[in-house]
Parts: C-alpha cells; sequence; structure tokens
C-alpha cells in the first residue's frame, strides 16, 4: 500500500505542473485583460500597471518566473485584490468551503447511507421505492433551484432561518449545508443501495445468517463493509468536487468560500489567482482520489495484500 | 462552530417557534446600518481602486476637501471648511477645518493634500484617475514624465543587485550598483523638483492652493470624487513606499484615514464594518455607530436578504421583477433618475456606419418609449441627449424623433433603396440578461422598420471590452455613469484621443467647443456652448442614446437622512437609523 501511495505521490508532481503551464498559457490567449475596464484607461497607465505587474516582460519570462514561484509556495500578487496575496486569498477562502464541505457530506452521508441501506434491505416495498424516487429528484433537481426554494420556505415564509450569509447570524450554516448535502445524499443513497444488495446476496452473508446471527449484526458487521466500497470510493472525487464546486451554494447563501474567488477571477481576468486556485483545486482533487482509493483498497480485504 | 452543531440538532424542534428578531430590528436600538454593497471592494486605498463599491466604503472612511451634497447639487465642506476662487476662476484657496483629525489623531494639514495628490500622479503607482487632476497646471507633464520609467527601470536593477550579497558581486557589477544608486538619487531629486512645477502648494498648514490651466468651473464638484482624497501620508509609508500598489496600510489595524467611519474588521466576500470616528471634525452629526457593508454581486440574494430583515438598503433590484405598478405594491422599492445613459456606439469606422445618413437611421427607428416601458420596466427615462437631463441644472434641448418614414428616406439616401440591400449588421454587448432584452427589441425595430438584417453577439465582459477597445465592432451597447455632477463628464469623452470615445469619430469642432466651455467662466454662457456640443453630436449621431438610467434599489422605512441625487451618493454622515 505505501508502495501505491509513493506511485501516486509521484506521478501527481508532472500532473500539477501540466495543469499549470496549460491554465497559464490558456488565460493568457483568452481576448481581454485584467486591467480593461468598463472606463478605459489611457495606455500611459495601462503601461504603469503592466510594469507593476512585470506583464510587460516576455510570456516565456513571466512564464519560467511564475513556475518557479510556485516551486516555494509564492502564487503572486492578486491583480483584483491590489495589497493581496493569492495564498492570502486561498487562505481566507478554504476554511469556510472545507467547513461547508464537512457539514454537507456528514449530511450527505447520513441521509444517503440510512436510506440506501434501508431500501435494499427492504427491496422492493414503498421503503424501497420513496427513498429512491426522492435519491432520483435529488440528483436531477439543480442546487441552484434546490437552495432558493429552502430558503422561500424556511428563511421568508417560516422565518425560521436566516437566508444568507456563514457565521454571522445563528443558523445560517444550515441551509447551505442541507442544500449541499441533499444533492450528494441522493447519489450515495443509490450507489449504497446497490452496493448492499450486491452483498446482500453473497455466500459469506448467507452464512452469518446460517450462523444464527441477528439481522442487525449481519447488516452492520458484514454487509456493509462491502457494501458500502461504492460509497468509499464515490468520497474521494466528491470531496474534491465539495471543495471546487460549491461556486453556486456560496453565491446564492452569500458565503466567503473558494469557490467565488474561483470563478470571479476568470471573469476579473485576475491572472494569478485563476492559476493558483486552479493548481490548489487540481492538488485537492489528487489528494482527495488517493485518500478514497486507499481507503477502498484498505476496506476490500481481496486487495489489501496486493 | 460548536453552536452550529447544536444548532443543526435542534434545526426541526425550531420549526413552530416564534421568528427570531432579524438585524433590521435590532438596528434600532444598536444604530448599525445593514448595506448591501455589490461586490467585493478591490481596495481601500482611494488612488488605486475603482467602482460603485469602493466609493460607498471611502464615502465613510475618508473625506476629501468637499463633500458631496446629499441632496445633490453644490458642495459642501469637507475637509476644508471654506475655499476661495480668484477673479479669473483658476487660482482656487482651501481653507481646512482648524478640528480636521486624521482618525489617528493626527492634525491634518495641506502638507498631506500636496502630498496625496503627488501620489494619484507619481505614475508608477499605477492610479486609474490622474486625468481628474490634469486640470490642474503642470499636473498631466508630471505623470507623463519620462523620468518616471527611466527610475523604474533603475530601481529595478539596484534591486535585482541589492538583494545578491556583496561577495557574490562582481567587480562590474559592484561598480554598477554605485553608480545606480547614484543616478536614482539624482533622478529623484529631479523629479522632485519637476513637481514644483505642479500648480498645487500649502500656504500654510491649513491653506491648501490648487491653480488651474483653465478656469474648469466644475473643479469642486470634481473634488468630490475619491481619487482626490487624501490619504495619511506616515501611515502609507510605514506599510510600503509612495507608490507601492500592494502596501498594507489599508488593513483593518493599519488603516488611518479622515472620514466619518474608521475601519473596524474586513472579512473577504463577507462582510465589512466601519465604526463611527468620534475624532472626524463633524462627529456631532454623526448618528450612526456602525455600517456593515455585505458585497452580495447576486440581486436575487441581495433581495431575499431584504425581505428577510437582514439588509436596510439593497444595491440593486432585480429587473425581471419590475412591474409598472411596483412603487404601489413594493413600498420599499426606490426609483429615481441617476446620471447614467444607457446608448448604442456606432463604429465611425466602419464602411456602412462612417455614413451619418446610415447612424442617424438606425437611430431614429429606435421605439426609446416601447423599450423603457415593455423591456426595461424599471422606471427608466427614454434618452434623447448624451448627457443625461438636470446633470447639475443642465437640461439638453435635443431630439431625436422616433420616424420610420425618415429613417427610410435617410437609407434610401445613403444608397439603400430597401433594407435587404444593406449588409448585416451585429449588434455586440456583454452577457447580461437585460442588455440581450434590449438588443433583441432593437433587432426587431430595425428589422421591421427598415428591413435590415441584425445579427445579436454576445461576449463575456473582458471579451466584449477587448473587441470594443480595437473597434472590432459595428453596433455595440454602451453605457456610461458620470463621475461628478457635471455635463463635462459625459461631453469630455467623445472629445478625440480620449480613450472612452471608441466610436473613432472625431470632430474638431465638437472638441472645440467642449474646451471652451472648460475655460468658461459665467455657467449660462459655459451651458450654452456645452448645448451647441451636445446638438452638433446629435446631429453627428456617433452614439444613439436609448434611454437614461435610473437607480432601482430597496430601502427600509427606518432609514432616515437618504435622500434621492442624480449621482446616488448617499454620504452616511446624513444617514440616521429611527421607527416611526
Amino acid at each position: 500500500m505505501l508502495g501505491i501511495f509513493f506511485r501516486r505521490v509521484l506521478l501527481a508532481i508532472p500532473v500539477l505542473i501540466a495543469v499549470a503551464s496549460i491554465t497559464f498559457f490558456l488565460v493568457r490567449l483568452a481576448p481581454g485583460g485584467p486591467f480593461d475596464a468598463d472606463k478605459a484607461v489611457s495606455e500611459q497607465v495601462l503601461k504603469n500597471l503592466n510594469e507593476a505587474y512585470n506583464l510587460n516582460a516576455p510570456l516565456s519570462e513571466q512564464y519560467f518566473d511564475y513556475m518557479s514561484g510556485i516551486v516555494v509556495g509564492d502564487f503572486g500578487p492578486s491583480f483584483r485584490f491590489p495589497g493581496r496575496s493569492v495564498t492570502e486569498l486561498i487562505m481566507t477562502g478554504l476554511p469556510v468551503t472545507f467547513e461547508l464541505a464537512i457539514y454537507s457530506m456528514l449530511i450527505a452521508l447520513l441521509i444517503g447511507i440510512l436510506s440506501g441501506v434501508v431500501a435494499a434491505l427492504k427491496r422492493n416495498t414503498f421503503l424501497d421505492y420513496i427513498p429512491m424516487s426522492i435519491a432520483m429528484i435529488g440528483i436531477c433537481v439543480p442546487t441552484f433551484l434546490l437552495g432558493p426554494l429552502l430558503v422561500l420556505i424556511f428563511g421568508i415564509n417560516l422565518e425560521l432561518l436566516p437566508v444568507s450569509g456563514w457565521g454571522q447570524l445563528p443558523g445560517d450554516k444550515i441551509l447551505p449545508s442541507l442544500t449541499l448535502g441533499f444533492a450528494y445524499a441522493a447519489y450515495i443513497a443509490r450507489l449504497s443501495r446497490g452496493g448492499m444488495l450486491e452483498i446482500l446476496n453473497q455466500d459469506f452473508i448467507r452464512t452469518a445468517r446460517a450462523k444464527g446471527l441477528s439481522e442487525s449484526m449481519v447488516v452492520t458487521k458484514h454487509a456493509m463493509q462491502g457494501g458500502l466500497l461504492p460509497v468509499v470510493s464515490f468520497l474521494g472525487p466528491a470531496i474534491a468536487g465539495l471543495l471546487s464546486g460549491s461556486f453556486v451554494i456560496e453565491t446564492i447563501f452569500q458565503i466567503p468560500g473558494l469557490g467565488r474567488f474561483y470563478v470571479e477571477a476568470a471573469f476579473n481576468r485576475d491572472y494569478t489567482m485563476i492559476l493558483g486556485t486552479t493548481i490548489f483545486f487540481s492538488f485537492m482533487i489528487v489528494i482527495f482520489n488517493l485518500l478514497s482509493d486507499l481507503a477502498a483498497l484498505w476496506l476490500n480485504p481481496r486487495s489489501r495484500d496486493t | 462552530m460548536k453552536n452550529n452543531y447544536i444548532l443543526f440538532g435542534v434545526f426541526f424542534i425550531l420549526i413552530g417557534c416564534g421568528s427570531p428578531e432579524t438585524p433590521v430590528d435590532s438596528a434600532v436600538e444598536s444604530k448599525i446600518l445593514h448595506y448591501g454593497n455589490g461586490t467585493e471592494p478591490q481596495g481601500l486605498d482611494p488612488h488605486i481602486v475603482t467602482g460603485v463599491p469602493e466609493h460607498h466604503l471611502l464615502l465613510a472612511l475618508c473625506e476629501g476637501l468637499t463633500s458631496s451634497n446629499p441632496k445633490g447639487g453644490e458642495s459642501l465642506p469637507g475637509a476644508a471648511s471654506s475655499w476661495k476662487i480668484s477673479e479669473n476662476g483658476k487660482i482656487y484657496t482651501f481653507y481646512l477645518q482648524e478640528s480636521g483629525k486624521w482618525s489617528n489623531g493626527d492634525p491634518i494639514t495641506a502638507g498631506d493634500f500636496v502630498w496625496s495628490w503627488q501620489r494619484i500622479l507619481t505614475p508608477t503607482l499605477g492610479s486609474q484617475y490622474p486625468d481628474m487632476l490634469y486640470y490642474v497646471v503642470g499636473a498631466e507633464e508630471y505623470h507623463t514624465d519620462p523620468n518616471f520609467e527611466v527610475l523604474s527601470k533603475k530601481r529595478s536593477r539596484l534591486d535585482e543587485l541589492q538583494t545578491k550579497k556583496i561577495d557574490e558581486l562582481t567587480k562590474n557589477e559592484l561598480e554598477e550598483l554605485e553608480v545606480l544608486a547614484v543616478e536614482v538619487e539624482v533622478i529623484e531629486i529631479e523629479l522632485s523638483k519637476a513637481f514644483d512645477n505642479v500648480g498645487i502648494k500649502a500656504i500654510d498648514d491649513l491653506t491648501f492652493e490648487v491653480t488651474l490651466k483653465e478656469p474648469t468651473p466644475f473643479f469642486l464638484g470634481l473634488l468630490s470624487h475619491y481619487s482626490t482624497w487624501p490619504v495619511h501620508k506616515e501611515t502609507v509609508l510605514k506599510h510600503g513606499s509612495m507608490d507601492d500598489r500592494n502596501g498594507q496600510w489599508t488593513r483593518p489595524g493599519n488603516f488611518v484615514c479622515n472620514g466619518p467611519f474608521n475601519l473596524k474588521s474586513w472579512e473577504l466576500n463577507k462582510k465589512i464594518v466601519v465604526e463611527k470616528n468620534s475624532l472626524y471634525w463633524d462627529s456631532d452629526m454623526v448618528e450612526l455607530n456602525e455600517i456593515h457593508f455585505y458585497p452580495i454581486s447576486v440581486e436575487m440574494t441581495e433581495e431575499r436578504m431584504f425581505r428577510a430583515g437582514q439588509l436596510h438598503v439593497t444595491s440593486t433590484f432585480p429587473s425581471s421583477k419590475c412591474t409598472p405598478d411596483i412603487k404601489e405594491t413594493n413600498p420599499n422599492i426606490q426609483i429615481h433618475p441617476y446620471m447614467g445613459t444607457y446608448f448604442y456606439r456606432f463604429n465611425t469606422k466602419n464602411e456602412v456606419l462612417s455614413d451619418v445618413r446610415v447612424r442617424k437611421a438606425l437611430a431614429y427607428s429606435i421605439d426609446r418609449e416601447k423599450i423603457v416601458e415593455s423591456v426595461t420596466k424599471c422606471g427608466q427615462i427614454p434618452a434623447y441627449s448624451f448627457t443625461p437631463p438636470g446633470s447639475n441644472g443642465f437640461f439638453p434641448d435635443t431630439k431625436i424623433p422616433y420616424d420610420v418614414e425618415l429613417a427610410k428616406e435617410l437609407l434610401k439616401e445613403a444608397g439603400y433603396e430597401s433594407g435587404t440591400d444593406f449588409p448585416k449588421l451585429e449588434i455586440l454587448f456583454n452577457t447580461s440578461e437585460g442588455h440581450r432584452k434590449v438588443a433583441l427589441a432593437v433587432q426587431q425595430m430595425w428589422q421591421q422598420n427598415l428591413g435590415i438584417n441584425v445579427e445579436l453577439v454576445n461576449q463575456d465582459w473582458k471579451v466584449y471590452l477587448s473587441r470594443e477597445m480595437i473597434g472590432d465592432f459595428q453596433v455595440s451597447r454602451a453605457g456610461w455613469i458620470g463621475d461628478y455632477e457635471d455635463p463635462n463628464t459625459f461631453l469630455d469623452t467623445l472629445r478625440p484621443n480620449r480613450g472612452n470615445n471608441k466610436t473613432g469619430w472625431e470632430n474638431p469642432e465638437f472638441d472645440r467647443l467642449v474646451a471652451l466651455a472648460n475655460a468658461t467662466l459665467d455657467q449660462d454662457e459655459r451651458y450654452e456652448i456645452l448645448m451647441q456640443a451636445e446638438r452638433l453630436l446629435i446631429d453627428e449621431m456617433p452614439i444613439a442614446p436609448i434611454y437614461t438610467y435610473v437607480r432601482v434599489y430597496q430601502l427600509h422605512e427606518d432609514v432616515k437622512g437618504w435622500y434621492p441625487n442624480i449621482l446616488s451618493h448617499h454620504h452616511p454622515k446624513y444617514i440616521r437609523i429611527e421607527r416611526d
């Protein structure tokens, strides 16, 4: 397992370099620059601004400057926010995005696994059809619809919860976490149902039952370990997705997370910020995929020794 | 965080309980204004930032020589208690407030203004508004002094050499270092001498004198723009150099300025909190204890926050919710004329559009009344001039008829018997539902009225800007919001060689008229000249005005001392929170 770990980490390095390089040249190819504004700046001012951010230098020189910077963890200054470095901006948004991801994942796991396992155990009954239909709706309904819908019901009509914010008013973290959690709960429910159904038909489960173990022991001790493998494999990409893809939720609920910085950087042509966040998200995706693969290996007795 | 875990647990128990007190309710006691402020501000350095959200914040934090009138019109005393204008209108003498203090207790002196204005004019700072001061004698010359470029190059080489260890330097490099150090010093002295030629002087600690090239009657209004506001020299230098764009002086704890409020906290993409500054010269006037500025870029989110009692004032209102009877159905809605014009820009360098008859035909076949009634629907006003009516008492008398027959006639004269022999026309606009709707309406009007085949092209904001800048368009959507309350802020943009012209239209007579108006002291006479310029512009039609902007937003009834004005500047020192 250690070998796999090191091999994957080594593989990640060229991946990250490729991502950084491709992004560097792609953002430069995009029309429009960071200092284009509705009120046009004079040539003299534009020259001074480009000079201040080393944009007058040849592209190859800028590329090597940038790449040597990221080796030592320097992502450069943000063009959009003078006086702030990209690292600082990432570090400001990350804890919030991370917290949101954790809450959502907990909600998703709780609801998803519970309904998935129950559906598998009570196959072809109402306890199967109802949660699975809801899960189907959960997959189909986008967060940009579910979020405002929950806000309308719990925030505006019932006046129970704040409609936006993060850590500003009591309870303002509930609706965004639920919205994001529901979307992933739906996937997890379907995955755990599928996984459980497959395992419940296996011989070793029949043996366990034949031994006279109680149904709850059979399910929790034997079936779930294998039945939830697809969920574990899904967790890595899901957490990476939660970290990088919560832009919609962050926008709807006015959450100061990383997703908003990422998308706004692209609109603003904030070159260093686009690059910094892209590299950072790529790193996250690589890491979480690796972690979920390792967890799946550990859970799967057949592949543990290989 | 722990609280949130508990809250998650009791979420369902909450159902059925009474609704909690909203921030707006508790503000009646706490006197905290909750302010929807559009996007996250770029920063708080008045010499670097641009934009409306930044302006709202800076209104609370800093103050220029004059301050904008909450009801619009004549400027009021700010950091200067009074001022005197010489008879020829070229020398402005400002007398600073005797009790004027920076938020750290230092007195505000005329020297602070001299240093601050020198800073804006220092090109290496990269301020985007140095032209605000180009009306001052020698200011443009100083800002474009080639010595700055030489200095910048020598400085960066010097920095490069100085970062090396002394024993790593070759003999040649050591010599170069010594020579560069001397050269840099010499250029700095030369530039400092060059600044003596700029018409900015501190007569004594409390007297600041400005000499202008021309009388520039709107100069006082221009001073209400944040780019001319002072910064605290010692604080800026403590956290960087004069021209350091990345200086940390604007961070909470470091920030020092001279406005009615102090910076208390700044959480990116969350909120900025400012608190009352008791050292402000007019602090008795200030009734609010704090203002919380929320950067909310999505108008629907902002609207929901307002409905849930989390905001006193919004920055905008979803246009999709605008109905003709909106004022009756929503008592919080505010709709006021704004000093901005929505227009279509014609590329006069384009073969077809270089003919003024074609431009006129297109402009005459737009039914502006219909656009504001059926498309924008938020109280916008049809525009028949570039300068919005009522800009500091200026009401243009130009007319743009909606006359399809005349338009057809003009097109025929230009050599297009029918619309079908007219080449396909492209309307460029930045991606936005509102712009798309207007473009669709114009497309339909041109197709129906003139038979012209029109294609709509929407582009991402930056792509749209860059295409406009290089003239890669035929007709493009545009908008212009005035920087200060004077027609000059509009008409000046269409003078030749102005970066914002973008139409390729250059008219020496128009240029002469606008320049002449700037040099004319008598306001009536000046407005007559500007009127001629406006008439000439509408006769040449390099742009087709469509409507005058209105500011549409929501304001809670507890907020008092908030007056509509054409620049939509709401000085927080006059705002109160009272529940009837």
